[in-house]
């Protein structure tokens, strides 16, 4: 998952360093990713797990980091 | 009756009763003075600071009012009936102390500068936009320079500052350092003795003129301490973004108000002068004061979800981080700017010539140029643009 998530980010976040010189719990924001570009990295975050977060997720806490993202998608799958 | 070391001669019963009395008595005599002569409104704030008004938000306990955003919005919007520029100058400086206040006590240097403000009334401006980047206000191209012990230089290009000149303090964003991202800004207090400001430029404009707001080039230096621990990101979106957009549509709702007052006045008068007539001018009126009520409902709304999510310190924080509390601020934003322009204008159209004559007592000319800087003061196509973006991912579920 984890995999996947950088491969999104590395696509759409348009951050200033490589996503993969980041830690996982690194933070995405001050790596550059504005918030126009937070809501790319989220459209393409539910066409590829095929979920759709609810408006309680879509805050900026919730996407700061690859950690912070693999949460709030196992917390969206775990019933699958 | 509240208690409060309100310094006026007279007993108010209430710091919103101080504001209401400097509004009409002060501030509404002065505004077409300052209005013409684009000059600062000096004795609406002097009396403000007077009556202790510059730390309304302060808490009881370091020597302020305690007051929240809903009563703050209430004075914004009594300043706002009889002089715009006044209120908008009141409503920016309490814009940036509800920043520190909400980020920075936790800070040394910002528990005595709140002493210190509350004891001097001390008036702080913003430095928000810059050049190259206009109305966005988390980007920044300026960064934060380490200096020699502790110590740091900040130099900004500002494309407006309002009330720059008369300010002792100035808040503003910057990158964290010369490598950061556009976004990876923090927030700083600059003070009077450490920053020089060179105008670049006039502000001669078609209304907000007494806000005394033109180019600056900002050149600070400051302590190390001075620089937020909380990220900019956070304090724009907890406070400087629901703040501003509060207070501002207040400000604009003053306005509103204060033709639709002349307009009332002026059907009235045509009533007199034929009773048992309704004038055709009554049912305009009746359409504009239906436009009054929406607008007031929708800025009262949201102050007060405001004011209920700024006081629950978990949950509440969470919510104001979220896209949809951030549409909703930016649909207050867009919508009230529209509606105050629309009001005045339809207040015009009632009063007729009489209104837009300079020298008559149902002028709305003034309001009219007050009310169309509301559009442009962050320009409103760049938030629908924003929101535009958020409704992507929004469910409204
Ligand atoms: C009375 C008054 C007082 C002010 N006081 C201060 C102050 O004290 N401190 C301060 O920092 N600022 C202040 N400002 C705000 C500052 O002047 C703003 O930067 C300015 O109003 C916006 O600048 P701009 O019109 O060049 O807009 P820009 O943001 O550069 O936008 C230019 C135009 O492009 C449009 N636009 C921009 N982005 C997009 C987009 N993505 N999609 C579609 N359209 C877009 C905008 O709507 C606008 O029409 C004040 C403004 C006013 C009116």
């Amino acid at each position: 998952m984890k995999d996947q998530i950088r491969a999104i980010l590395k696509e759409h976040a348009r951050l200033a360093v490589d996503v993969d010189a980041l830690a996982d719990d690194g933070d995405l924001y001050q790596a550059g990713m504005t918030s126009h570009a937070s809501v790319n990295v989220m459209l393409a975050l539910e066409g590829a797990f095929d979920v759709e977060f609810p408006d309680r997720m879509l805050r900026r806490g919730v996407f700061e980091s690859v950690a912070a993202i693999r949460d709030a998608l196992t917390e969206l799958t775990k019933d699958r | 009756m509240r208690d409060h070391p309100l310094k006026t001669e007279e007993t108010v019963s209430s710091p919103l009763e101080a504001v209401q009395r400097i509004a009409t008595e002060i501030a509404g005599p002065a505004a077409d003075a300052v209005d013409r002569e684009a000059r600062f409104p000096v004795e609406a704030i002097d009396a403000l600071k007077k009556a202790r008004m510059m730390s309304a938000l302060v808490p009881r306990e370091l020597g302020g009012f305690g007051c929240g955003m809903i009563e703050l919005a209430a004075m914004c919007e009594a300043l706002g009936q009889h002089c715009a520029s006044a209120a908008m100058v009141f409503a920016m400086h309490h814009i940036q102390v509800a920043s520190v206040l909400r980020h920075a006590m936790g800070q040394p240097y910002y528990r005595d500068y709140v002493t210190e403000l509350t004891r001097g009334q001390l008036l702080v401006a913003s430095a928000t936009s810059e050049v190259g980047i206009g109305g966005e206000m988390r980007a920044s191209k300026c960064a934060v320079a380490p200096g020699a012990g502790g110590r740091f230089t900040l130099d900004k290009d500002c494309t407006t500052i309002s009330y720059g000149a008369q300010a002792d303090d100035i808040l503003f964003q910057a990158r964290r350092n010369a490598d950061s991202p556009p976004n990876d800004q923090i927030f700083v207090l600059v003070r009077k003795k450490d920053f020089t400001l060179t105008q670049k430029g006039a502000w001669d404009t078609l209304g907000m003129r007494g806000t005394c707001s033109p180019p600056f080039l900002l050149q600070s230096t400051g302590e190390d301490g001075q620089i937020f621990a909380t990220p900019f990101a956070d304090v724009a979106s907890e406070t400087q973004v629901p703040f501003s957009h509060v207070l501002w549509s207040n400000v604009w709702l003053g306005i509103a108000v204060g033709a639709v007052r002349r307009a009332r006045a002026f059907v009235r008068q045509q009533a007199r002068a034929k009773p048992g007539t309704v004038p055709p001018s009554a049912l305009r009126l009746a359409e504009v004061a239906s436009m009054l009520q929406s607008m007031r409902t929708n800025v009262h709304d949201v102050a007060s979800e405001c004011e209920t999510l700024m006081k629950d310190d978990v949950q509440g924080t969470k919510a104001l981080s979220s896209i949809a509390f951030a549409l909703k601020m930016n649909n207050l934003k867009v919508s009230s700017s529209q509606m105050v322009a629309q009001i005045v204008h339809q207040a015009l159209q009632i009063c007729g010539i009489m209104g837009y004559k300079n020298d008559s007592k149902f002028a709305v000319g003034r309001h009219l140029r007050d009310a169309l800087s509301a559009a442009l003061m962050v320009g409103n196509d760049r938030i629908y643009a924003t929101n535009a973006s958020m409704l992507l991912v929004l469910k409204d579920d």
